[in-house]
């Protein structure tokens, strides 16, 4: 059973000129086991929450905690966190010119496990994954992302978070930019990854259409780099009826008060 | 003609610049250029001139005015590829100097100060299995040395030459590359000297018809390597691939100068060099020139030159340039670009758990990966990929 705790979090982002606070105190606690949906409107800061708790140097936590079974995880270099247990799923995908997509993925498994996997296995291992999210194999020589299309970099996102299992995994906007068929191949897969168990999952999203194929235990309305509301699958129902509407207005009315 | 500069100071710099077939014409002809045997033709540079601007001319050591007496001499080891012929010849030799007349008075001088050169020949018909390596070691600290090498492959043979230039000290020299009627050779020039040398040197190959040469060049050590390298194709349908890699440190200064000459129809070039900066002035110059003679109808050429800039403090410039005179040619262009080391990058490779210092040995050895490959020596590149390793453990920020 682990736990990963968002307490209180503020970060502002770091551009050339300025920084400024995108993170405006954050809180959320994800057990294993567990799948957040975490809804908001573009730019009210989802990303920045994914990007602040893995750890990118474009974002600083000005204060608040970030807890994985009590362990500090701010304190954490960025591959310290992903040794720990933490994974992200990104909107987009880096591309890295040079780099074997199975050459990276041994790596990553390498240092994720704390030993290299046994080849023969790992060959097996990484044959299965990839099928499973319809990937053909003449991807594992391309270079990291180089020149795959969006649907293919979210294919190969999922196929990392099926590989290294990670304790938890935050998925942003997996879902932006896939077709039908796609997003029922990235969504069965980060079910797969689900039926492990013991799994926290913590899935950004603009759209409710992903949760009719990964159901929520808990859905979280994001606003203005904050959690203004928090429940069941039910209030997903609700923004696909009637939007971000009323929760926008509740967060000028809170700011106004 | 168009420019990049990337000088690294402060934290934030640009991602990447790229020029591409720029159509400004050039101020002056860079590609029909003055060359003469004798030293006292070329004034001494002052540093000012389009040819030297880049060069710190102190740390020339005197070759480029006259005053770099040679006080020693290299030695100059052939092993490998038994087919090769291997002489020791005087000044006199009449062989020599067939490829191309020196370009500049440090060319000149080398070819005016050298007292024996070494010739080897790959014989008409002859397929060398192995490669030939020719050892050059500088004279030792404090002396200097000029030396004068031909390598020649007769007509249809087919060779590769190992240059592996080691050592201490000043030294100049002219390399001639004579690549026959429809012979193949292939020439890696590694220099890899003590941090102390000095080298510049001039190599000047001369391509006849259907000729295919294949030219890497690696520049690892030295205080200052200055390397020209001019590709003459003396009849239609030569083919020169000229790839390079450098790996620019602290203190040190790497230039390289191209220049790809087509005089005759239906010849092809190909040039991509890549480069790595790291540490407090280490500069490094790439100039890519490329003429298209009246003549040369059908010619398809390309440059590339990649810069990676590893850490502040570092300066790369980069200087493509085109002369085309004839509008009939199958594809003519340029592309060069200094980037900096990028962040995203590291936070994706680390963001899967991957160590810093390792995801960072991942991009460069990604960055040079491609065009090590095209090394069919193994051990040549493997001797290149350790010694990058080694190079980025140096520092490792």
């Amino acid at each position: 059973m682990a736990t990963l705790e968002i307490k209180d979090l503020h970060a502002d982002v770091v551009t050339e000129e300025e920084s400024k606070e995108i993170l405006t105190g954050v809180n959320l606690t994800v057990r294993s086991g567990e799948t957040h949906a975490f809804m908001g409107p573009n730019g009210s800061g989802k990303s920045t929450l994914a990007y602040a708790v893995a750890g990118h140097p474009k974002y600083t936590v000005t204060s608040g905690s970030v807890l994985l079974d009590g362990e500090d995880v701010l304190e954490m270099s960025v591959d310290e966190r992903a040794r720990a247990g933490l994974f992200l799923a990104m909107q987009y995908p880096v591309e890295v010119p040079g780099v074997s997509m199975s050459n990276f993925l041994r790596s990553a498994a390498t240092a994720t496990r704390g030993e290299a996997p046994q080849i023969r296995h790992w060959v097996k291992e990484v044959k299965q994954a990839m099928s499973n999210l319809e990937i053909d194999e003449s991807f594992s020589e391309r270079s990291v992302n180089e020149g795959f299309s969006g649907g293919e970099k979210k294919r190969h996102e999922i196929l990392q978070l099926d590989l290294l299992n990670p304790k938890f995994a935050i998925l942003d906007e997996t879902d932006s930019g896939l077709d039908v068929d796609a997003l029922r191949v990235v969504s069965d897969g980060i079910n797969r990854y689900r039926q492990n168990g013991d799994r926290g999952v913590l899935l950004i999203t603009h759209y409710t259409r992903i949760l009719k194929h990964v159901q929520p235990d808990y859905v979280h309305v994001f606003v203005g780099g904050q959690v203004v509301e928090s429940g069941g699958p039910e209030l997903a129902d609700e923004l696909e009826e009637s939007g971000y509407v009323r929760f926008t207005n509740k967060k000028e009315a809170a700011a106004q008060s | 003609m168009t420019e990049s500069t990337l000088e690294t100071s402060g934290r934030e710099g640009l991602d990447e610049q790229g020029t591409t077939n720029s159509a400004v014409p050039p101020r002056s002809s860079r590609g029909h250029r003055f060359t003469s045997y004798d030293v006292e033709a070329f004034e001494v540079p002052g540093g000012r001139e389009e040819d030297w601007r880049f060069t710190p001319m102190k740390r020339l050591r005197g070759l480029h005015d006259g005053s770099a007496a040679a006080t020693g001499s290299l030695s100059v080891e052939v092993t490998g590829d038994s087919s090769a012929r291997v002489e020791t010849v005087g000044r006199e030799d009449e062989r020599l100097g067939r490829a191309g007349a020196p370009a500049d008075r440090v060319a000149a001088q080398s070819w005016c100060s050298f007292s024996e050169a070494t010739v080897v020949t790959v014989p008409k018909d002859t397929r060398a299995s192995e490669p030939i390596t020719v050892t050059v070691h500088g004279p030792g600290e404090g002396a200097t040395a000029y030396g004068h090498l031909q390598v020649r492959a007769e007509p249809l043979s087919d060779a590769t030459v190992v240059l592996d230039y080691r050592g201490s000290g000043v030294i100049g020299d002219n390399v001639e590359l004579i690549v026959e009627d429809s012979a193949r050779l292939s020439v890696v020039t590694i220099h890899d000297f003590a941090d102390d040398a000095t080298q510049v040197s001039s190599e000047h190959a001369s391509l006849g018809k259907d000729a295919v040469f294949r030219h890497f060049a690696a520049t690892l050590g030295g205080d200052l390597v200055r390397v020209n390298t001019k590709v003459s194709f003396t009849d239609r349908g030569g083919d020169a691939e000229v790839l390079g890699v450098y790996f620019t440190d602290s203190g040190q200064h790497q230039e390289h100068r191209l220049l790809m000459d087509h005089a005759q129809p239906n010849c092809r070039s190909n040039v991509t060099y890549k480069g790595a900066l790291q540490g407090d002035s280490a500069r490094s110059v790439w100039i890519g020139d490329v003429l298209i003679q009246a003549a040369a109808e059908g010619t398809d050429t390309f440059e590339l030159n990649r810069n990676l800039v590893l850490t502040e403090g570092a300066r790369a410039d980069s200087v493509p340039n085109l002369e085309i005179e004839t509008g009939e040619i199958a594809g003519a262009g340029h592309a060069s670009a200094i980037g900096r080391f990028d962040d995203d990058q590291l936070f994706y490779l680390q963001a899967r758990g991957i160590p810093y210092d390792q995801a960072r040995r991942l991009v460069v050895r990604g960055f040079f990966g491609e065009i090590l490959q095209k090394i069919t020596v193994d051990e040549v590149r493997e001797r290149l990929e350790a010694a990058i390793d080694k190079e980025l453990a140096a520092v490792g920020e």
